[in-house]
């Protein structure tokens, strides 16, 4: 009797030390940005801010100062849009796809994929209203509200993905709100009062653990439904159309598959920052890696699945119109960025990470990169192709319509937008810990619940 | 009951409209005999019906028609109540000549590039000879723009026409990847308003004055057929190529000729393009049979030039 007393013990001491660790290391990132960090932030909000002089331009001129014409009607900000989108879905993915089906391994990362998640939908949110010719009109969506439009379903679906999103986030990072509060006492007084009043005055009662850990495991549930309608209805706002190209009824999978993909090639991408920038080497160990590379192998093979029904089943068929717009795709005007979409941005990653060596952070983050980018570049190739191929011929317009090639100003304001979405994920980064300490030592079989019921604060 | 309600007022309000315009043709011409005030004659002759039914030859310049500003957003977003205008375009007449664009664009204050009608050179196959096709908006009964529209600014009439109301439209561009012919085009900068009809209060029966980041696109000219008069596209043709009626009256007519509308498609095989996507045009084709015009290449290239930035 003793003995196992002496032995629990040693046992919680253990935990706690652990525990004390753990969380010096979070907090570490949180006490002081570096140099290079500021020149980071000061990088991003410039390229904010020229993109704010050019959307102050296409404001006062009107879309004109756009590449965007009659035909090419949608460029690329729409296929941001749907880029975004389609990033955000990782969030559910990684925290509650994961979850649900007992795994475990992915607990330090769920911060980094819902972050992404959040950002986002935020810029998704944004960067649709750029493509809006009268935004000063936008409340006429709620004054007269079509629900027959997806473009409703597509307002419903986001705002609540997004709340969803940031609950999903939020709720899990209470606990480590509450160490900030407790623990960062010299930072500025709006960043204490906002630990303060966000941690909810939470102390870690078994009342608290139970509401928190009840709610996740709703939110977990809820946000699955959500996030697959999220992008197939953004994938309806093309697949209600009758375009050659879009008119497709694999279009709602074809983007969850890609989402996914591109999502989880983020979420590796920030893994590898952060791992880096905040040495987290031990907890984002080579295993996580090694997780992550097999998981995008998994969703580049099914990715690959709904590509060849997208676009080999009707190049076998080679209907009438479709087959204009095929033949530009596989051999024509886009050959080039469409074979690199499809080999670099999702064949040969999933080829190469099959083999084990590839399988280590650096490799696997660098491999990460290209079917980031070229995610990117698909969604353009799944908008704006359709649209200069259509039933009739394209005549008597000026050359430049016939083809699309984005302006200056979407260009600035395309990469405003993604410098924005680094921009929350960095500012984050400073103010919250970027990895989960309870979900993570739960993970190494240290509950922080039963410690918080013991009191244990202090050896 | 309130439908009920809504229609017998209607009933009334067209009933006073009606006789409100003859008086105020009337009350005009009577105006017009005390003060001679110097008016520019537009030589254009228009017959019209006084009050008491006698015919009259009034010049055009007098047909200020009231009347159509007087609906209000709600009466045209209904209709011209028991009509279904249609239009029939003669594929056998048309020798490119682009009169139709250019009266369209003079009519609607548009300049080129925009194109509410355009002409297109068809090339159905190698083996077949090419033909040229007048191509509006086909106010179809099955549309696919409006189903989209997330703020019903575009939307069916009960006249079977397809407007937008440029005042709530958001500019999504949504109803333009929508429709699977390109009929509608965007207001991408600042539309340029002719000098003295800035004031013009806006009507979405002329689409005018046009608004900046609004989607636009042929709309039949309701305003047109609420004074008894054809489109400019028709009028302007100079080989009769577009014939416009009333599906209900069974007859459409180019301003020369007129024909019932069943027996024009039945005896020349009228069509409607691309039947397949389900959309029900308004709008029906003749087959380019026994050309009144034999095809030729087009002599120069048309709207070379883009927008410029004002």
């Amino acid at each position: 009797m003793e003995k196992t007393e002496i032995l629990k013990s040693e046992m919680l001491e253990k935990h706690h030390l652990r525990r004390e660790e753990m969380r010096a290391d979070v907090l570490r990132p949180l006490q002081k940005s570096g140099l290079w960090g500021n020149i980071w932030v000061a990088f991003l909000i410039a390229i904010i801010l020229i993109g704010g002089y050019a959307y102050y331009l296409q404001l006062k001129n009107g879309l004109i100062v756009t590449g965007l014409r009659d035909y090419a009607t949608w460029g690329i900000y729409i296929s941001n849009f749907v880029f975004f989108v389609a990033i955000s879905l990782v969030g559910a993915l990684i925290s509650s796809v994961l979850r649900l089906t007992n795994f475990t391994w992915y607990r330090p990362l769920t911060r980094i994929a819902e972050i992404i998640a959040v950002a986002g939908v935020i810029w998704a949110g944004l960067i649709i209203i750029v493509d809006m010719g009268r935004p000063d009109r936008i409340l006429n969506l709620f004054l007269h509200p079509r629900i027959q439009s997806p473009i409703l379903w597509d307002v419903i679906v986001v705002s609540t993905y997004l709340t969803t999103s940031v609950l999903l986030l939020y709720l899990p990072l209470i606990p480590g709100i509450a160490i900030c509060r407790n623990t960062l006492t010299n930072k500025p007084k709006w960043q204490r009062w906002m630990y303060k009043v966000l941690s909810l005055g939470w102390n870690g009662t078994e009342e608290q653990w139970k509401i928190m850990k009840r709610s996740i495991a709703i939110l977990c549930v809820v946000i699955i439904p959500l996030a697959i309608s999220i992008h197939t209805v953004t994938s309806w706002l093309f697949a209600t159309t009758l375009r050659p190209g879009w008119d497709s009824t694999n279009f709602g999978p074809y983007f969850v598959a890609g989402a996914f993909l591109a999502g989880t090639a983020c979420v590796i991408i920030g893994m590898y920052v952060f791992r880096k920038a905040y040495h987290f080497e031990k907890y984002l160990t080579d295993e996580h890696f090694g997780y992550m590379a097999k998981l995008l192998v998994f969703l580049a093979f099914v990715y690959a699945y709904f590509n060849i029904n997208e676009y080999f089943i009707p190049y076998y068929k080679m209907r009438g119109p479709e087959a204009r717009l095929l033949t530009d795709l596989f051999s024509g005007k886009f050959a080039g960025l469409y074979w690199s979409a499809q080999i670099l941005g999702m064949a040969l990653p999933a080829v190469l990470l099959m083999f084990k060596q590839m399988r280590k952070p650096l490799p696997v983050t660098l491999i990460s990169i290209p079917v980031v980018v070229f995610a990117w570049v698909k969604r353009y190739l799944i908008v704006t192709p359709i649209l200069i191929h259509p039933y009739l011929p394209i005549q008597n317009v000026p050359e430049s319509w016939k083809n699309y090639f984005p302006s200056w100003v979407e260009i600035a304001i395309v990469s405003a937008s993604l410098a924005g979405v680094l921009l929350i994920i960095t500012i984050f980064s400073r103010l919250f810990p970027m990895i989960s300490i309870w979900e993570t030592l739960e993970n190494e079989g240290i509950d922080l619940e039963e410690m918080d019921k013991l009191k244990i604060e202090k050896v | 009951m309130k439908n009920e309600n809504d229609k017998s007022d209607r009933r009334k309000f067209l009933k006073f409209g009606a006789l409100a315009g003859g008086v105020v043709l009337l009350g005009s011409a009577i105006g017009k005999a005390i003060t001679p005030e110097p008016e520019k004659k537009s030589g254009e002759k228009v017959k019209v019906l006084t009050a008491d039914g006698k015919l009259m030859e009034v010049d055009g310049c007098q047909m200020k028609h009231p009347a159509a500003n007087k609906f209000t957003n709600q009466e045209m977003r209904k209709g011209i109540s028991g009509k279904k205008f249609v239009m029939v375009i003669d594929l056998a007449r048309c020798a490119n000549a682009r009169k139709c664009v250019e009266g369209c664009q003079k009519m609607h204050h548009k300049q080129a590039p925009t194109e509410w009608i355009k002409v297109k050179r068809m090339d159905d196959a190698a083996t077949l000879t090419p033909y040229w096709f007048p191509q509006p908006c086909f106010h179809c009964d099955n549309p696919p723009c409006t189903k989209v529209c997330p703020v019903d600014a575009t939307f069916k009439r009960e006249d079977g026409l397809v407007v937008i109301d440029n005042e709530r439209c958001i500019g999504c561009r949504f109803c333009m990847a929508a429709c699977p012919y390109n009929a509608r085009s965007f207001n991408w900068g600042e539309p340029i308003i002719p000098q003295g009809m800035e004031q013009e209060e806006y009507s979405i029966e002329k689409s005018f004055p046009a608004k900046k980041g609004t989607v636009e696109k042929c709309d039949f000219c309701p305003d047109m057929a609420r004074q008894g008069k054809l489109p400019d596209c028709v009028t302007e043709c100079p080989n009769g190529t577009i014939f416009f009626g009333d599906q209900n009256e069974d007859t459409v007519t180019n301003g020369e000729l007129t024909f019932r509308l069943k027996e024009l498609l039945t005896n020349r095989a009228g069509y409607r393009y691309l039947e397949e996507l389900g959309t029900e045009p308004r709008v029906y084709y003749l087959p380019p049979v026994n050309r009144d015009f034999k095809f030729e290449e087009d002599s120069k290239q048309h709207n070379t030039e883009d927008y410029k930035i004002i």
